[in-house]
Formats: C-alpha cells, sequence, structure tokens
C-alpha cells in the first residue's frame, strides 16, 4: 500500500495509463427467459498503461474475449465506461468511433479463420489502408511490401493466397494486418495458441520485437501461463466475469494474493522432470459455475479452499485492494492468508 | 522395468496421395514395457500420431503400413485377421483422443457407451457390464457417477467427458492406453486433475501409458521414458531426466528452449527453429533436420545419421550432438532467435511454401 506513488498526472501531458476500464459491464439476456442473462462481465476495472504488456489470463468463460471486445468497441458494454487515451469510447459513434479504431487493431487466435481465402495478402493488407484513405495508392503498395518485410515474409508474395502459407506465416499476416495503420494499442486474443512450440516461439519473439520497435501496447490474452510470464510487464487474472486479481509478472508468480491465482498457476506443469516430481497441484473443488447465475459474496467461495462459508466469503464480495507487492491488487477477504 | 509389452520394428507407413507419396512414418522402432509411461513428442506432422494409429492398424486411407512389424507379446499386429485386430483393440489396447467433444456419441447416454464398449469384446457380460459402468466412472472420479451414467455426453463439462472417455478406454482392462493430446483442448486446472488421474490409474491399475504430445511439460509430469520425433523419424530417446537435463539432438535440445517456463523469471529470449518442418513428399537429403539445425556440418546435408548410443539408455539421431558443440555457438544460437534483423535477413532466403504450387 504505498502512497507515495499516487502523485496526480494533471499537469504532465501524457497519462501513463492509454486505457482504463472503469466498472464495465456486459450481460448478454437469454431470450424466453424472462430476464435471465449471461453475465460475461461483471464488475471489471482495469488499466492499461502506455508501452506495457498487460497479461489476461483466465479459463474458459471466464469473460476474457468478452471484455477484449469491450476494450475495442466492438461490442457496446451493458454499464460502465471504457476510457482509451482519455476518451470515453463507449459513446462515441461514426466518424470519431472511426478515429479510434484507427488506434486499436486486434490479432485473432485462428490464423485460418481470420484471414479471407479470397483475397491476396496484398488486398489483405492494403484493405485497411483503404479503409482509412492511407495515402497514395502507390504509398499504399510500398506500405504493404513494408509491412510484409517487418514481419519476416518475403515482400513478392503479395499475389499469394492466405492458403499457400503455413500457420506460423498467416500469423504474420495477421500481424501485418494489425500493423498496417499504424495503432498505438494492439490486443492479441490467444495471439499464439494454435501455432506449434517452434513457431510459437517465432511469433512471441515477433511480437516483443514489433513491440520495441513502435512502442506498442499490447492487451495480450492467453491461456498459457508460461508463455503470458514471459511476454507481460504486468498480469490481470479473471474468474466468472470478474478480475480477481492484478500484478507485475514475477510478483503474481512469486506471492499470489488471491487462492485462484495461486490454484491456477500450481496447476502449470513445467518442462523439468525434477521439478514436476514435487510439484503437488491445488485441486480445486468442482467447476466453473454459471454465469447465468454466479455465486453470492466472492464468487470463488464454492472452490476456493480457504473460504469461510456461510460467511463473509459467501455474503459480501471482496472489493480489488491493495495486498502483497506494490502495484498488486487483489479481491479476496483472506488475501495472501494461505 | 518389467517385460516387453509392444515392440514396434522399423515401421514405415505412407500415404499415396495425388502429390506423391508421403513418407509420415519413416522407420520407427520403439518398445514400451508393461506398467511403463512413454511420451513421443514432436510437432504437427511428425508422425507421432500416425505412429500410434499404425499401432492399432487405423491408418486412415490413402495411407498405409508398408512394412515393419508390431510385436505385441509375441504376435505381430500387422499380421492379424479381422476377427484378431478387432480383438486386439479395446481388449489389449485402447485409445483416447484429443476431442473428447467430438469422441462421444451425443445421442446416447454416457453410461451407455461405456457399456457397450464393454458388450462388444465380450469380456463382460451385459449384466455385469451395467454394474462396472458405474465402478469404472468412480474409478475417474466423476462425482455422483450413479446418476451421471444416465447423462448425455453434453450434460458432462469437457472435463467430465474426458474422464468419460478414459473410463471408456479402460472398460475392458487394456494393457495399454495410448492417449493422443488427451488435455490439450481443457482447461489448465481440468489438465492438472487429469494428468493427476492418469498417474494415480497407471500406478493402481499397472497400465501402460503412451502419451502423445507436443507438450514438454506434460511429459515431464508424466511419464518415465521419452522419443523425440521430427518428419516421420525417431530424433533422439531416452529417460526423461537424462532427455531434459542433457538433450544431444539439436532439435530436442531448441524444442526444450522454444518454450517458456512458468516457474522463471523471462531471460533470455525464446529460441525459434528458424524455417518449417520439411515436405514429407520430398524430404531434404542427409539428416532432415539439417536445414533447420542451427549446429549444422557438411555431412548433415549428405549423409543421414543413424541411431547411435550417446549415453546409458539414451540414444541420438546426430552427426554433432550438443555435448560437442562449443560453447559460443550454442550462445549464437540462442541469440539468433529471429530478432528483426535476421527476419530481414531470412526473407531474401524464403523457400517456396511447402506443400503448394506457387501460383494463384
Amino acid at each position: 500500500m504505498q502512497a507515495a506513488e499516487k502523485a496526480p498526472a494533471t499537469a504532465v501531458k501524457a497519462d501513463p495509463v492509454l486505457l482504463r476500464v472503469k466498472n464495465a459491464y456486459k450481460h448478454f439476456p437469454i431470450s424466453g427467459f424472462g430476464g435471465l442473462a449471461v453475465r460475461a462481465v461483471d464488475g471489471v476495472d482495469l488499466e492499461i498503461r502506455r508501452g506495457e504488456t498487460l497479461g489476461l489470463v483466465g479459463e474458459s468463460g471466464c469473460g476474457k474475449s468478452t471484455l477484449a471486445r469491450l476494450i475495442t468497441a466492438l461490442l457496446p458494454v451493458t454499464a460502465g465506461k471504457v476510457v482509451f487515451d482519455g476518451q470515453d469510447i463507449t459513446t462515441l459513434k461514426g466518424r470519431r468511433l472511426r478515429r479510434i479504431r484507427r488506434k486499436m487493431q486486434m490479432i485473432f487466435q485462428d490464423p485460418f479463420a481470420s484471414l479471407d481465402p479470397r483475397m491476396t495478402v496484398g488486398d489483405i493488407l492494403q484493405e485497411p489502408l483503404d479503409n482509412f484513405s492511407i495515402g497514395s495508392v502507390r504509398d499504399r503498395r510500398r506500405r504493404v511490401q513494408e509491412l510484409l518485410r517487418l514481419v519476416g515474409l518475403n515482400p513478392n508474395f503479395t499475389n499469394r493466397y492466405p492458403h499457400e502459407f503455413s500457420g506460423g506465416q498467416r500469423q504474420r499476416i495477421g500481424i501485418a494486418r494489425a500493423l498496417a495503420v499504424n495503432p498505438s494499442f494492439i490486443v492479441c486474443d490467444e495471439a499464439v495458441s494454435a501455432l506449434d512450440v517452434s513457431i510459437q516461439a517465432q511469433i512471441i519473439n515477433l511480437l516483443q520485437d514489433l513491440q520495441n520497435e513502435f512502442q506498442l501496447t499490447y492487451l495480450f490474452i492467453a491461456h498459457d501461463l508460461a508463455v503470458v510470464r514471459h511476454l507481460s510487464d504486468r498480469i490481470a487474472v479473471m474468474y466468472l466475469g470478474k478480475v480477481v486479481e492484478t500484478a507485475g509478472r514475477n510478483d503474481i508468480y512469486e506471492r499470489p494474493q488471491h487462492p485462484y491465482t495461486k490454484a491456477l498457476l500450481s496447476s502449470i506443469p513445467v518442462p523439468d522432470p525434477a521439478v514436476e516430481r514435487e510439484r503437488a497441484p491445488i485441486a480445486l473443488k468442482g467447476e466453473i459455475p454459471s454465469p447465468v447465475n454466479p455465486p453470492s459474496g466472492c464468487r470463488f467461495h464454492p472452490r476456493c479452499p480457504i473460504a469461510r462459508a456461510p460467511g463473509v466469503c459467501s455474503e459480501q464480495e471482496p472489493p480489488l485492494e491493495p495486498h502483497g507487492a506494490r502495484d498488486q491488487v487483489a479481491a479476496c477477504h483472506f488475501a495472501g492468508q494461505f | 522395468m518389467g517385460q516387453i509389452l509392444l515392440q514396434v520394428d522399423d515401421l514405415h507407413t505412407q500415404f499415396f496421395t495425388s502429390r506423391g507419396v508421403v513418407r509420415a512414418v519413416d522407420g520407427v522402432s520403439l518398445h514400451i514395457d508393461a506398467g511403463e509411461t512413454l511420451g513421443i513428442v514432436g510437432e504437427s506432422g511428425c508422425g507421432k500420431t500416425i505412429t500410434a494409429l499404425s499401432i492399432l492398424r487405423l491408418v486412415p486411407d490413402p495411407g498405409r503400413i508398408t512394412a515393419g512389424k508390431i510385436m505385441f507379446r509375441g504376435r505381430d499386429v500387422t499380421k492379424f485377421d479381422d476377427d484378431e485386430i478387432r480383438d486386439f483393440r479395446g481388449n489389449d489396447v485402447a485409445m483416447i483422443f484429443q476431442d473428447p467433444m467430438t469422441s462421444l456419441n451425443p445421442v446416447t447416454k454416457v453410461g451407455f457407451q461405456i457399456e457397450e464398449a464393454m458388450t462388444a469384446h465380450n469380456r463382460f457380460s451385459a449384466s455385469l457390464a451395467r454394474t462396472r459402468v458405474v465402478e469404472l466412472l468412480k474409478r475417474v472420479r466423476v462425482p455422483a457417477a450413479e446418476s451421471r451414467v444416465k447423462d448425455y455426453p453434453h450434460q458432462f463439462s469437457g472435463g467430465m467427458r474426458q474422464r468419460a472417455m478414459i473410463a471408456m478406454g479402460l472398460a475392458n482392462e487394456p494393457s495399454l492406453l495410448i492417449a493422443d493430446e488427451p488435455t490439450t483442448a481443457l482447461d489448465v486446472t481440468v489438465q492438472a486433475q487429469i494428468i493427476q488421474l492418469m498417474k494415480q490409474l497407471n500406478r493402481e491399475l499397472g497400465t501402460a501409458m503412451m502419451l502423445i504430445t507436443h507438450n514438454m511439460a506434460l511429459v515431464a509430469s508424466l511419464c518415465q521414458r521419452v522419443v523425440v520425433m521430427y518428419a516421420g523419424r525417431i530424433v533422439e530417446e531416452g529417460p526423461v531426466e537424462q532427455i531434459f537435463k542433457s538433450p544431444q539432438h539439436p532439435y530436442t535440445w531448441s524444442l526444450l528452449r522454444s518454450v517458456p517456463r512458468v516457474d522463471e523469471a523471462r531471460k533470455d529470449r525464446l529460441v525459434s527453429i528458424h524455417g518449417l518442418p520439411p515436405d514429407l513428399t520430398n524430404p531434404p537429403p542427409g539428416c532432415k533436420f539439417h536445414p533447420r539445425c542451427p549446429f549444422v556440418i557438411d555431412r548433415c546435408k549428405i549423409d543421414e545419421p543413424g541411431l547411435s548410443e550417446v549415453a546409458a539408455n539414451q540414444v541420438a539421431r546426430c552427426w554433432v550432438l550438443m555435448r560437442n558443440v562449443k560453447d559460443e555457438d550454442v550462445a549464437a544460437a540462442k541469440a539468433s532467435a529471429l530478432s528483426l534483423d535476421a527476419a530481414k535477413k531470412l526473407k531474401a532466403e524464403a523457400p517456396p511454401e511447402v506443400g503448394t504450387v506457387a501460383g494463384g
């Protein structure tokens, strides 16, 4: 709880925080079920700082991809705010929304599904430039070749179609497309999950190089916590529509404050037989509850090894508060007490 | 370890496609002892799944086992007639697949599907099979097994479905269970539960397991011995501890260093193996890995090395071997992990796309 760090940044021109999510909700109503809704994102607060990589982890169905779509204004929020570069993008429309979209791009998981099979690579990469009327036609062509070179592909490949490329090369094309309009912020949604290990390493290294070269800010969503630790500066953990813990990449792995974070980390096997012999995963009871009707109080309490239920854990929802290291927040009544 | 359960000898499985003959499995020899856990690792297309399917003689068209022997308890599986192979599958060797969503029949109850696996092999009477279903589901730790036998697959979660698949695999008490990426489709906490379960079952029942995966960490967690495959061939084999501590083949070495570890802070860049795996209709001459190998010497380009013993129980297919590589070369290989400059250089020599004809 170092209060000294909280100096107001009003006088400074550039806010160190690029994107702020303030108490964001996204509920998907289930038609015909009298007001029931899937509460995919259920009150999330999050900050992404300029130039950093924020890792977002959690198991399937925890709402991480929905959150990414709220952040990129691909889905409207049910409630709450998303402030990008000082502007609340949830209320933007038309031309002003387009202007923001140019600054945020996305890289998707499946390089087979995210490229139009009927477009040549040149067309795929030129489309964002056409959309935003960037440069002359000749500039655009030159830019396409430059993009291919940037991601380690042959610039003469512009006339080829996606099917002529391997998975790793397609992912490079997806990255080049995201870079085309010079964004400042890129959301990578499971961008390396579908790739083979040796190719995955190439893409991870490429993402790091590009970040250094263009001062990009990344939101890196993945379920592979080892990759997330490798790439991220800070990591946020989601569970059932909520962020339960956020911390620096080493703090969260060395001193997790939320029992879910600890359980999640303990379940990952390590490529070292000596470590594996000693490793004792924390087994969680049961399964992730339905996001239609999340548990009362702390959502994690029915599976939590340290919960006091019935008691404070089943009655009161814990707020995200500073615990553990500097810059670490966790939503748990008994944070760090295990 | 105990006696040899399964011995694969110089197995060749080829696919006869319009583009030519794909040598998916190209002279693989391996064995698995009774009660042992063996890992087979490699990237997509290295032949690990086709090796397993060959053992069960389930190679899909247009593939065929063209040479080699598969000896199971002294009998050659490749010579089995229809009745014998039917008896062999399920009774002696069972297989579980990556995706539990598609391997279960969505329109029949889970309990019935497990029961069917038993009655089909006449190993247990119909009434005994019915009572065994609950027993099996309990054994794979499905909670409330008595009521869940009446559920349909869609009522099971992903992890529960994989448990049901394992129960089905174990139904006829096989002596070998082949698991092809059994946890890849599952969330990490569920994955940990399934690994734990497989460890326990191996201990309790003495079922030998062959784990096919691309995940080195899973192998470290579950296996005693590991076989590393590349381009249809075994490139290295040995006890897990030894392979992880002192890999001798550059491919194994790179594979181990291309994945970040969750228990370590970021230090180096990841080692990435540049380029792509070879086209198996037209593999490179010499060592199949030489076009991507950071430690290649001239001999690698013309002459393919055999599998030779490099330490006790450890064999590798390499002329160089990691222990002979100079420290500065290792450092250079780590550093060359495709920085922007390297990428720019690489594009100049980028090979034409594997498996496709240029054009379009």
